[in-house]
C-alpha cells in the first residue's frame, strides 16, 4: 500500500485516496476551435510514462481536496506532493546536477 | 423540536438508541477498562467560507472563538467545538438543539461573502469511546498513529476505522475519543467497537 502525504492531512494510506490521472491537463482555451481529432486527444489521450509521472490524486476520506503528486510508475516512489494548481516542481536531479549528490 | 407546533422530539430514533443496553453493558472497569456510548443528537454546522476573508473574523466572534486554520485541530468553547475539515471547511458541533441557534449566528456572519452555512445534524451520529483502553481498541482498525506523541486532545482526523469513514474528535487525554459517523454506519461501527472492545 502506498503511503501519500497529503499536503494538508499529513501521510495517510492509499485507500484514503481517490486516483485523478495525468495532472495539468489543460481545459483547451477554444473547444469549438479544436478538430475532432484534437479534441479526442485532449479528453483520451494521456502520457504512460515509465518514470515520474505528475498525477491528481483527491483525499476522498479526509479533507476531501485535490492535489498533485509526482510518482515514480515503476518503483512508486513519491518525489514531490503539491497543491492543485502549483506547476510542477523542477526535480533536484534537474538543478545543479553537478553539485548534488 | 416542533414543526408546525407539533411537538416531535418523542418521535425521533438515533441510529443506535436500539443498542444503549449493549454499549452500556460492554463497559470495563479498572487499568484497562473502556466505555462505548452513543451521544445522540448533537447538532453539527458545516461551515464554509475563506479563512482570510472577512467572514472569517465574524465567524470567529459569533462563536467566541477563532476558526482553526491548523490542519486537524479543534477549538472549544463553553459549548461548541468548531473541528477543522480542509483549509476553507469546519464543523461546528454543539448541544442537542442548539443548530438553528448556531446556523442563524454563522449565516449572519457569512453574510454576503462566498461559502456556505449548512445544517448536517442527521448526517452522522457520534460514539463516544474512553477509558484507558479506548486507543488499543480505536487502534485496532484505525492506521493513524493515535500515540500522545502524534495525537491528543484538541485534534481531529476525517480518516477510516474499520473501513468506515468518520470524524475522530479526541476530548480529553485520558484518551476520549468522539466519533462522528454517517447513520448508516453506525450500527456497523457500533458492532465493530462491541467486538474490539472484548478482544
Ligand atoms: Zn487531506
Amino acid at each position: 500500500m502506498l503511503l501519500i502525504a497529503c499536503p494538508w492531512c499529513g501521510e495517510r494510506d492509499e485507500t484514503e485516496y481517490h486516483y485523478g490521472g495525468q495532472a495539468h491537463v489543460a481545459h483547451p482555451a477554444d473547444p469549438h476551435a479544436l478538430s475532432d481529432a484534437e479534441w479526442g486527444a485532449y479528453l483520451f489521450v494521456r502520457d504512460n510514462p515509465k518514470g515520474e509521472f505528475a498525477e491528481r490524486w483527491m483525499h476522498a476520506a479526509g479533507c476531501r481536496r485535490w492535489f498533485n503528486v509526482v510518482r515514480h510508475t515503476v518503483t512508486h516512489d513519491i518525489s514531490a506532493v503539491y497543491p492543485a494548481g502549483q506547476p510542477r516542481p523542477v526535480p533536484p536531479s534537474d538543478e545543479h546536477s553537478e553539485v548534488t549528490a | 423540536m416542533t414543526v408546525d407546533g407539533f411537538a416531535l422530539a418523542h418521535l425521533r430514533r438515533s441510529p443506535l438508541g436500539h443498542l444503549a443496553d449493549r454499549l452500556a453493558a460492554a463497559e470495563a472497569t479498572g487499568p484497562g477498562g473502556v466505555r462505548l456510548r452513543e451521544i445522540p443528537f448533537l447538532a453539527q454546522l458545516n461551515l464554509r467560507l475563506d479563512p482570510a476573508g472577512p467572514a472569517a473574523a465574524r465567524a470567529a466572534e459569533a462563536l467566541g472563538a477563532p476558526l482553526p486554520t491548523l490542519a486537524g485541530s479543534v477549538v472549544a468553547t463553553a459549548d461548541l467545538r468548531v473541528l477543522w475539515l480542509g483549509p476553507d471547511e469546519w464543523l461546528v458541533v454543539g448541544a442537542d438543539g442548539a443548530a438553528p441557534t448556531i446556523e442563524h449566528a454563522l449565516r449572519r456572519a457569512l453574510g454576503d461573502e462566498p461559502g456556505s452555512v449548512v445544517d448536517v445534524s442527521a448526517n452522522r451520529t457520534t460514539l463516544e469511546l474512553s477509558g484507558p483502553s479506548a486507543r488499543s481498541v480505536l487502534e485496532q482498525g484505525c492506521s493513524l498513529d493515535l500515540h500522545p506523541r502524534a495525537f491528543g486532545p484538541g485534534r481531529c482526523a476525517q480518516t477510516t476505522v474499520a473501513k468506515v469513514q468518520l470524524v475522530l474528535d479526541q476530548i480529553d487525554a485520558e484518551p476520549s475519543y468522539r466519533l462522528l459517523v454517517r447513520g448508516s454506519f453506525a450500527q456497523y461501527l457500533a458492532d465493530w467497537l462491541l467486538d474490539a472492545t472484548g478482544e
